[in-house]
């Protein structure tokens, strides 16, 4: 991520060549090769024979002739050259990725084919199939909302206490520590057994793994408030309940969301696991059913709108973070 | 800048109210260090009439801020009594308002909402906005209403934790080494500026500084306190007229004084 911005900040000398963008030229090369490759050699069809090859070199092809287009008319166009020129190295990379991609799977079964798939196997299963990923992504979601929200409100109510009370943090405190470094997976055969349905089960564990790290982080910053911020706005005036709605916890917030986001990555893992091991629904379920008919396309295509998925949601988070941490000095930008 | 018409313009509608009358009586106070007894406070008895600025000087580390912290209600003292207009300190109470070395302001809230905080804190904020805006323009930050204080230097830091002060009308305004961080020439306009203020305003004000000078430029009577526990040394009544000149012979010669009192009077000559 950081690596294309860095790049942005020196692109400039790209445009001082009148007229044109040197990356978006060389992008359109190396994205017409991969539609080259992808057109003009011959499919090893003796496994599988792919239908949408045909697409995906006109998709290439298209895309290079945009790259080229841009790359001709970088002083026409600032406003929107000024958006694409961070781009610029990532798209020459990804079309050269392309192209050896297709070279390695469909074109020379280089890589052994059902295990590893074509550009072509993707698209075709996201034409086939994108109604049950569709389907398995807002079950996900539904249930990683579910869960996520219970802990993070759990875990917060939790931490503000043990930083605030002592009677609170007599009795919390040691059933942290003996439960909370617990992972939330160990759980999993007795929570299916004890919970009602598979669904409840998985939000109970979804909401331990994303409860401890935020009761743990939320509670650090709450102690670790300077107590000159109570001094002053004990002189003037405030009581115990303003004290921690708009002094404890404002100035834990930070800390609260690096409990936030480690307790959302350690909530993908349960999400994963408990839809693999329980609930049949979800993209963890769809991973387990492609392996069990050994359908590696659909596979990777779950992978990759995981990936989306979890990295949109970590977006979201920082977007959040943002938005409410917006008097500290220097953010980390995603 | 503190406006200065202050000084000559007529009286707010509301006069503001007086400062108030200090008294305590053989305060004592000792903090447990790893279970040991720390004596800070050794029989402090010091008074202060109605509108007095009252300056404490010590050896650093004697109990100053010690003293400052049971004035303002935040502990109570071991022993002794600590009477406020003839009534006895109980707690932090919005007329006694501190103000500390470190500007401590709430660095998630911008100069406005941190100078609004002692009203928000007591619920009066929907009904008296305007005195933030006018405390803010006490202190010359009125442009600045909306930055957030890392966004501010020292001074400018310092002047809004003044203005979050004043905006509670306090009749005992606590100062704890408040110019202590501040490079020499703003901390110089701040003095002036305080002064001006305590004159507007008639509050009463307590000071602690390190700085002989600046107690002497400041305050109606310096209070020289004994290294730890602080027992008080003397009393000096400053009996001069302001505005204060650092040359002023007379000024010159009190500072001789104090710093002989606080043992280093030959270092310095
Ligand atoms: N909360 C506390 N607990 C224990 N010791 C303290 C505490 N606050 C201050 N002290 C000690 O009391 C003494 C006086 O402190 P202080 O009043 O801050 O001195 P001054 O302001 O005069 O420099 C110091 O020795 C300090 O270490
Ligand atoms: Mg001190």
């Amino acid at each position: 991520m950081s690596g294309a911005v860095d790049i942005a900040g020196e692109a400039h000398p790209a445009l001082r060549w009148p007229g044109l963008w040197w990356p978006g030229i060389l992008a359109a090369i190396t994205w017409a090769a991969a539609a080259a490759v992808t057109q003009g050699l011959p499919d090893q069809v003796d496994i599988i024979e792919w239908t949408q090859t045909g697409n995906v070199a006109i998709a290439q092809a298209a895309l290079a002739g945009l790259f080229l287009v841009l790359g001709l008319t970088a002083r026409l166009l600032p406003a929107l050259h000024r958006r694409v020129v961070p781009l610029g190295p990532w798209l020459v990379v990804l079309g050269a990725a392309l192209a050896g991609w297709q070279l390695l799977t469909a074109k020379f079964s280089v890589l052994p084919m059902p295990f590893f798939v074509p550009p072509q196997q993707l698209v075709e299963v996201y034409q086939d199939d994108w109604r049950r990923l569709a389907e398995s992504v807002l079950a996900s979601l539904w249930l990683l909302a579910r869960g996520y929200a219970l802990g993070a409100a759990v875990g917060f109510v939790v931490g503000v206490g043990l930083g605030w009370s002592k009677h609170f943090g007599y009795w919390a405190h040691p059933l942290m520590r003996l439960v909370g470094p617990l992972p939330a997976t160990a759980w999993l055969p007795l929570a299916f057994f004890l919970f009602p349905s598979s669904a409840s089960a998985s939000t109970f564990l979804i909401a331990l793994a994303t409860g401890f790290p935020v009761a743990v982080l939320t509670w650090s910053g709450v102690a670790s408030v300077d107590p000159d911020f109570y001094d002053v706005a004990r002189t003037l005036g405030a009581k115990p309940r303003f004290l921690v709605l708009k002094v404890a916890i404002p100035a834990a917030l930070p800390h609260v969301f690096v409990g936030l986001f480690m307790g959302l990555g350690a909530s993908f893992a349960v999400l994963v696991v408990a839809e693999m091991l329980g609930v049949r629904s979800g993209l963890g379920w769809y991973l387990s059913w492609a392996q069990g008919w050994a359908a590696y396309g659909n596979m990777y295509a779950a992978l990759l709108v995981m990936a989306l998925m979890c990295s949109g949601l970590i977006t979201l988070l920082f977007k959040l973070r943002d938005r409410l941490l917006s008097w500290q000095k220097g953010v980390v930008k995603w | 800048m503190v406006n200065a018409d202050l000084l000559t313009a007529p009286p707010p509608a509301e006069t503001p109210l007086p400062g108030v009358a200090l008294d305590l009586r053989h305060i004592s106070h000792e903090y447990r260090l790893k279970g040991e007894p720390l004596p800070v406070l050794d029989d402090v008895s010091l008074t202060a009439v109605p509108g007095e600025f009252v300056a404490l000087l010590g050896p650093s580390g004697c109990g100053k801020s010690t003293l400052l912290r049971l004035v303002a209600g935040l502990e109570p003292p071991t022993a002794g009594e600590l009477l406020v207009d003839d009534a006895p300190v109980t707690g932090p109470d919005p007329s006694r308002v501190v103000v500390f070395q470190d500007p401590t302001l709430y660095p998630w809230r911008t100069v406005w909402r941190n100078a609004a905080l002692g009203l928000e804190a007591r619920g009066l904020l929907r009904q008296q906005k305007h005195r933030v805006d006018e405390a803010l323009a006490v202190v010359g930050l009125d442009g600045f209403a909306s930055a957030f204080p890392h966004q501010l230097s020292g001074g400018m830091a310092q002047r809004a934790a003044l203005a979050r002060a004043l905006v509670n009308e306090p009749r005992l305004l606590i100062l704890d080494e408040p110019l202590g961080k501040l490079d020499s020439l703003t901390r110089i306009a701040m003095q002036g500026e305080l002064v001006r203020l305590w004159q507007a305003k008639g509050f009463t004000t307590l000071l602690v500084t390190h700085d002989v000078e600046e107690a002497l430029l400041l305050a109606t009577r310096v209070v020289v306190f004994s290294p730890r526990p602080a027992r008080i040394r003397a009393e000096i009544k400053v009996d001069l007229p302001y505005p204060r000149h650092r040359d002023d012979p007379k000024l010159v010669e009190l500072r001789r004084d104090v710093l002989g009192l606080l043992g280093v009077g030959d270092a310095t000559q």
